[in-house]
């Protein structure tokens, strides 16, 4: 799929900062910065993977800033930049 | 009613701990264009997943006539929103409008009928249409004041009194109880001045609105005071009712407590105060059957 570099969410408190970039390497690459990362970095780069699974990217590269954000927000944030990177929106035009 | 703006998760998954009884998260005023796309998605997946038990969600979308509007509809109805609460509404085609987008989703999902509407005046056109807009269609649940930009159409300013919203609360109150919907007041901004919140929730209290829109958690406490029957209040309302059903069983038309003649308007209010004070926690309601 074409995509471009695109960003979505914020670094406040209960947000997550998600980074999408087109990339040569095949699957989805995740570089995950969180301060629960120890605890809650799987889940997270889990909840990654599987929104962008639903949106058919299967190849890019994600740098995830979190701020203990919740799953709901991790999927939001994922979807807008996945949006913005490909341009295909998730709602009818 | 909080207000949330729709572009902020922590406030989003917090609102519902301070036990207001509606939150409206926003997808409008307070979302720059930038970010109407990632706000729409964060109110959509914040609905479908977070538990806000009992509390009445409202999501306040974008006008049709802008390119948000339309795809608000179809996230927040996809979502399982209760009301949508529509801005700035003046006529009403608008509702019937907005009606008809929300139908289309409702008939892809198999729910038609699920979501309700709330319509926000916020100009004189809005005040003179009040009652056209609040009987547009049956997914009407209430009609709120939007003042500050009723007070730049009208060409004046808001002040602590409210004498210049006088003639829209009053409009907006009257047109709610015809149509039998929900009358819903504005928000007061300044919360460094929390006495003439109070006396601003006073008044409108008084003229007969249903309840009012908030945007910080310290006003719930003010509102729930100042809508909450008195003891005394409540414990005449008990008596009346308890002499209508004496009443009732004796097959008598008319019945006086305390040596007052009660009739029909006095029933009323009784049974409105018991509802509110069901509606507070003050009354459970196996307490009044």
């Amino acid at each position: 799929m074409e995509m471009k570099d695109a960003f979505a969410g914020t670094l406040e408190s209960g947000d997550i900062l998600i980074q999408i970039s087109p990339t040569e390497k095949q699957g989805v690459e995740i570089e995950l910065q969180s301060s629960v990362a120890y605890q809650f970095g799987e889940q997270i780069k889990k909840v990654i993977r599987e929104t962008l699974d639903g949106l058919g990217i299967d190849k890019a590269l994600v740098r995830a800033t979190d701020k203990g954000a919740l799953d709901c927000t991790i999927r939001a944030r994922v979807t807008a930049a996945a949006v913005r990177a490909t341009g295909k929106d998730v709602w009818h035009e | 009613m909080m207000f949330v703006p729709g572009n902020n998760p922590a406030m989003m998954q917090d609102a519902f701990i301070y036990g207001p009884d509606s939150i409206m998260l926003d997808l409008e005023d307070s979302v720059t264009m930038a970010e109407k796309d990632a706000a729409r998605l964060l109110v959509h997946n914040a609905l479908k997943t977070i538990d806000y038990g009992d509390t009445e969600m409202v999501v306040r979308i974008n006008p049709l006539n802008t390119p948000y509007g339309k795809k608000d509809i179809e996230a927040v109805v996809k979502a399982g929103v209760h009301v949508i609460r529509m801005p700035k509404t003046e006529t009403a085609e608008e509702v019937i409008e907005v009606e008809r987008e929300i139908e289309k989703v409702e008939k892809e999902l198999g729910c038609v009928g699920r979501t309700l509407i709330m319509a926000a005046i916020e100009s004189t056109l809005g005040v003179v249409n009040a009652y056209a807009i609040a009987t547009a269609s049956k997914r009407m649940m209430g009609i709120a004041l939007g003042a500050e930009d009723y007070c730049a159409n009208l060409k004046t300013q808001r002040s602590p009194e409210g004498t210049e919203l006088l003639m829209a609360r009053q409009t907006i109150v009257v047109a709610a109880r015809a149509a039998g919907i929900d009358a819903l007041d504005t928000v007061y901004s300044n919360l460094n001045d929390m006495e003439t919140f109070r006396r601003e929730v006073e008044l409108i209290k008084q003229l007969g609105f249903d309840g009012k829109s908030i945007i910080n958690p310290r006003q719930i406490e003010v509102v729930n005071e100042v809508f909450t029957p008195k003891q005394k209040d409540i414990d005449k309302a008990l008596t009346i009712i308890a002499a209508i059903k004496e009443a009732e069983k004796k097959g008598s038309g008319v019945i006086a407590v305390n040596g007052k003649m009660v009739d029909r308007p006095v029933v009323i209010r009784a049974e409105r105060t018991i509802h509110m004070a069901i509606a507070s926690g003050i009354l459970k309601e196996e307490e009044v059957l």
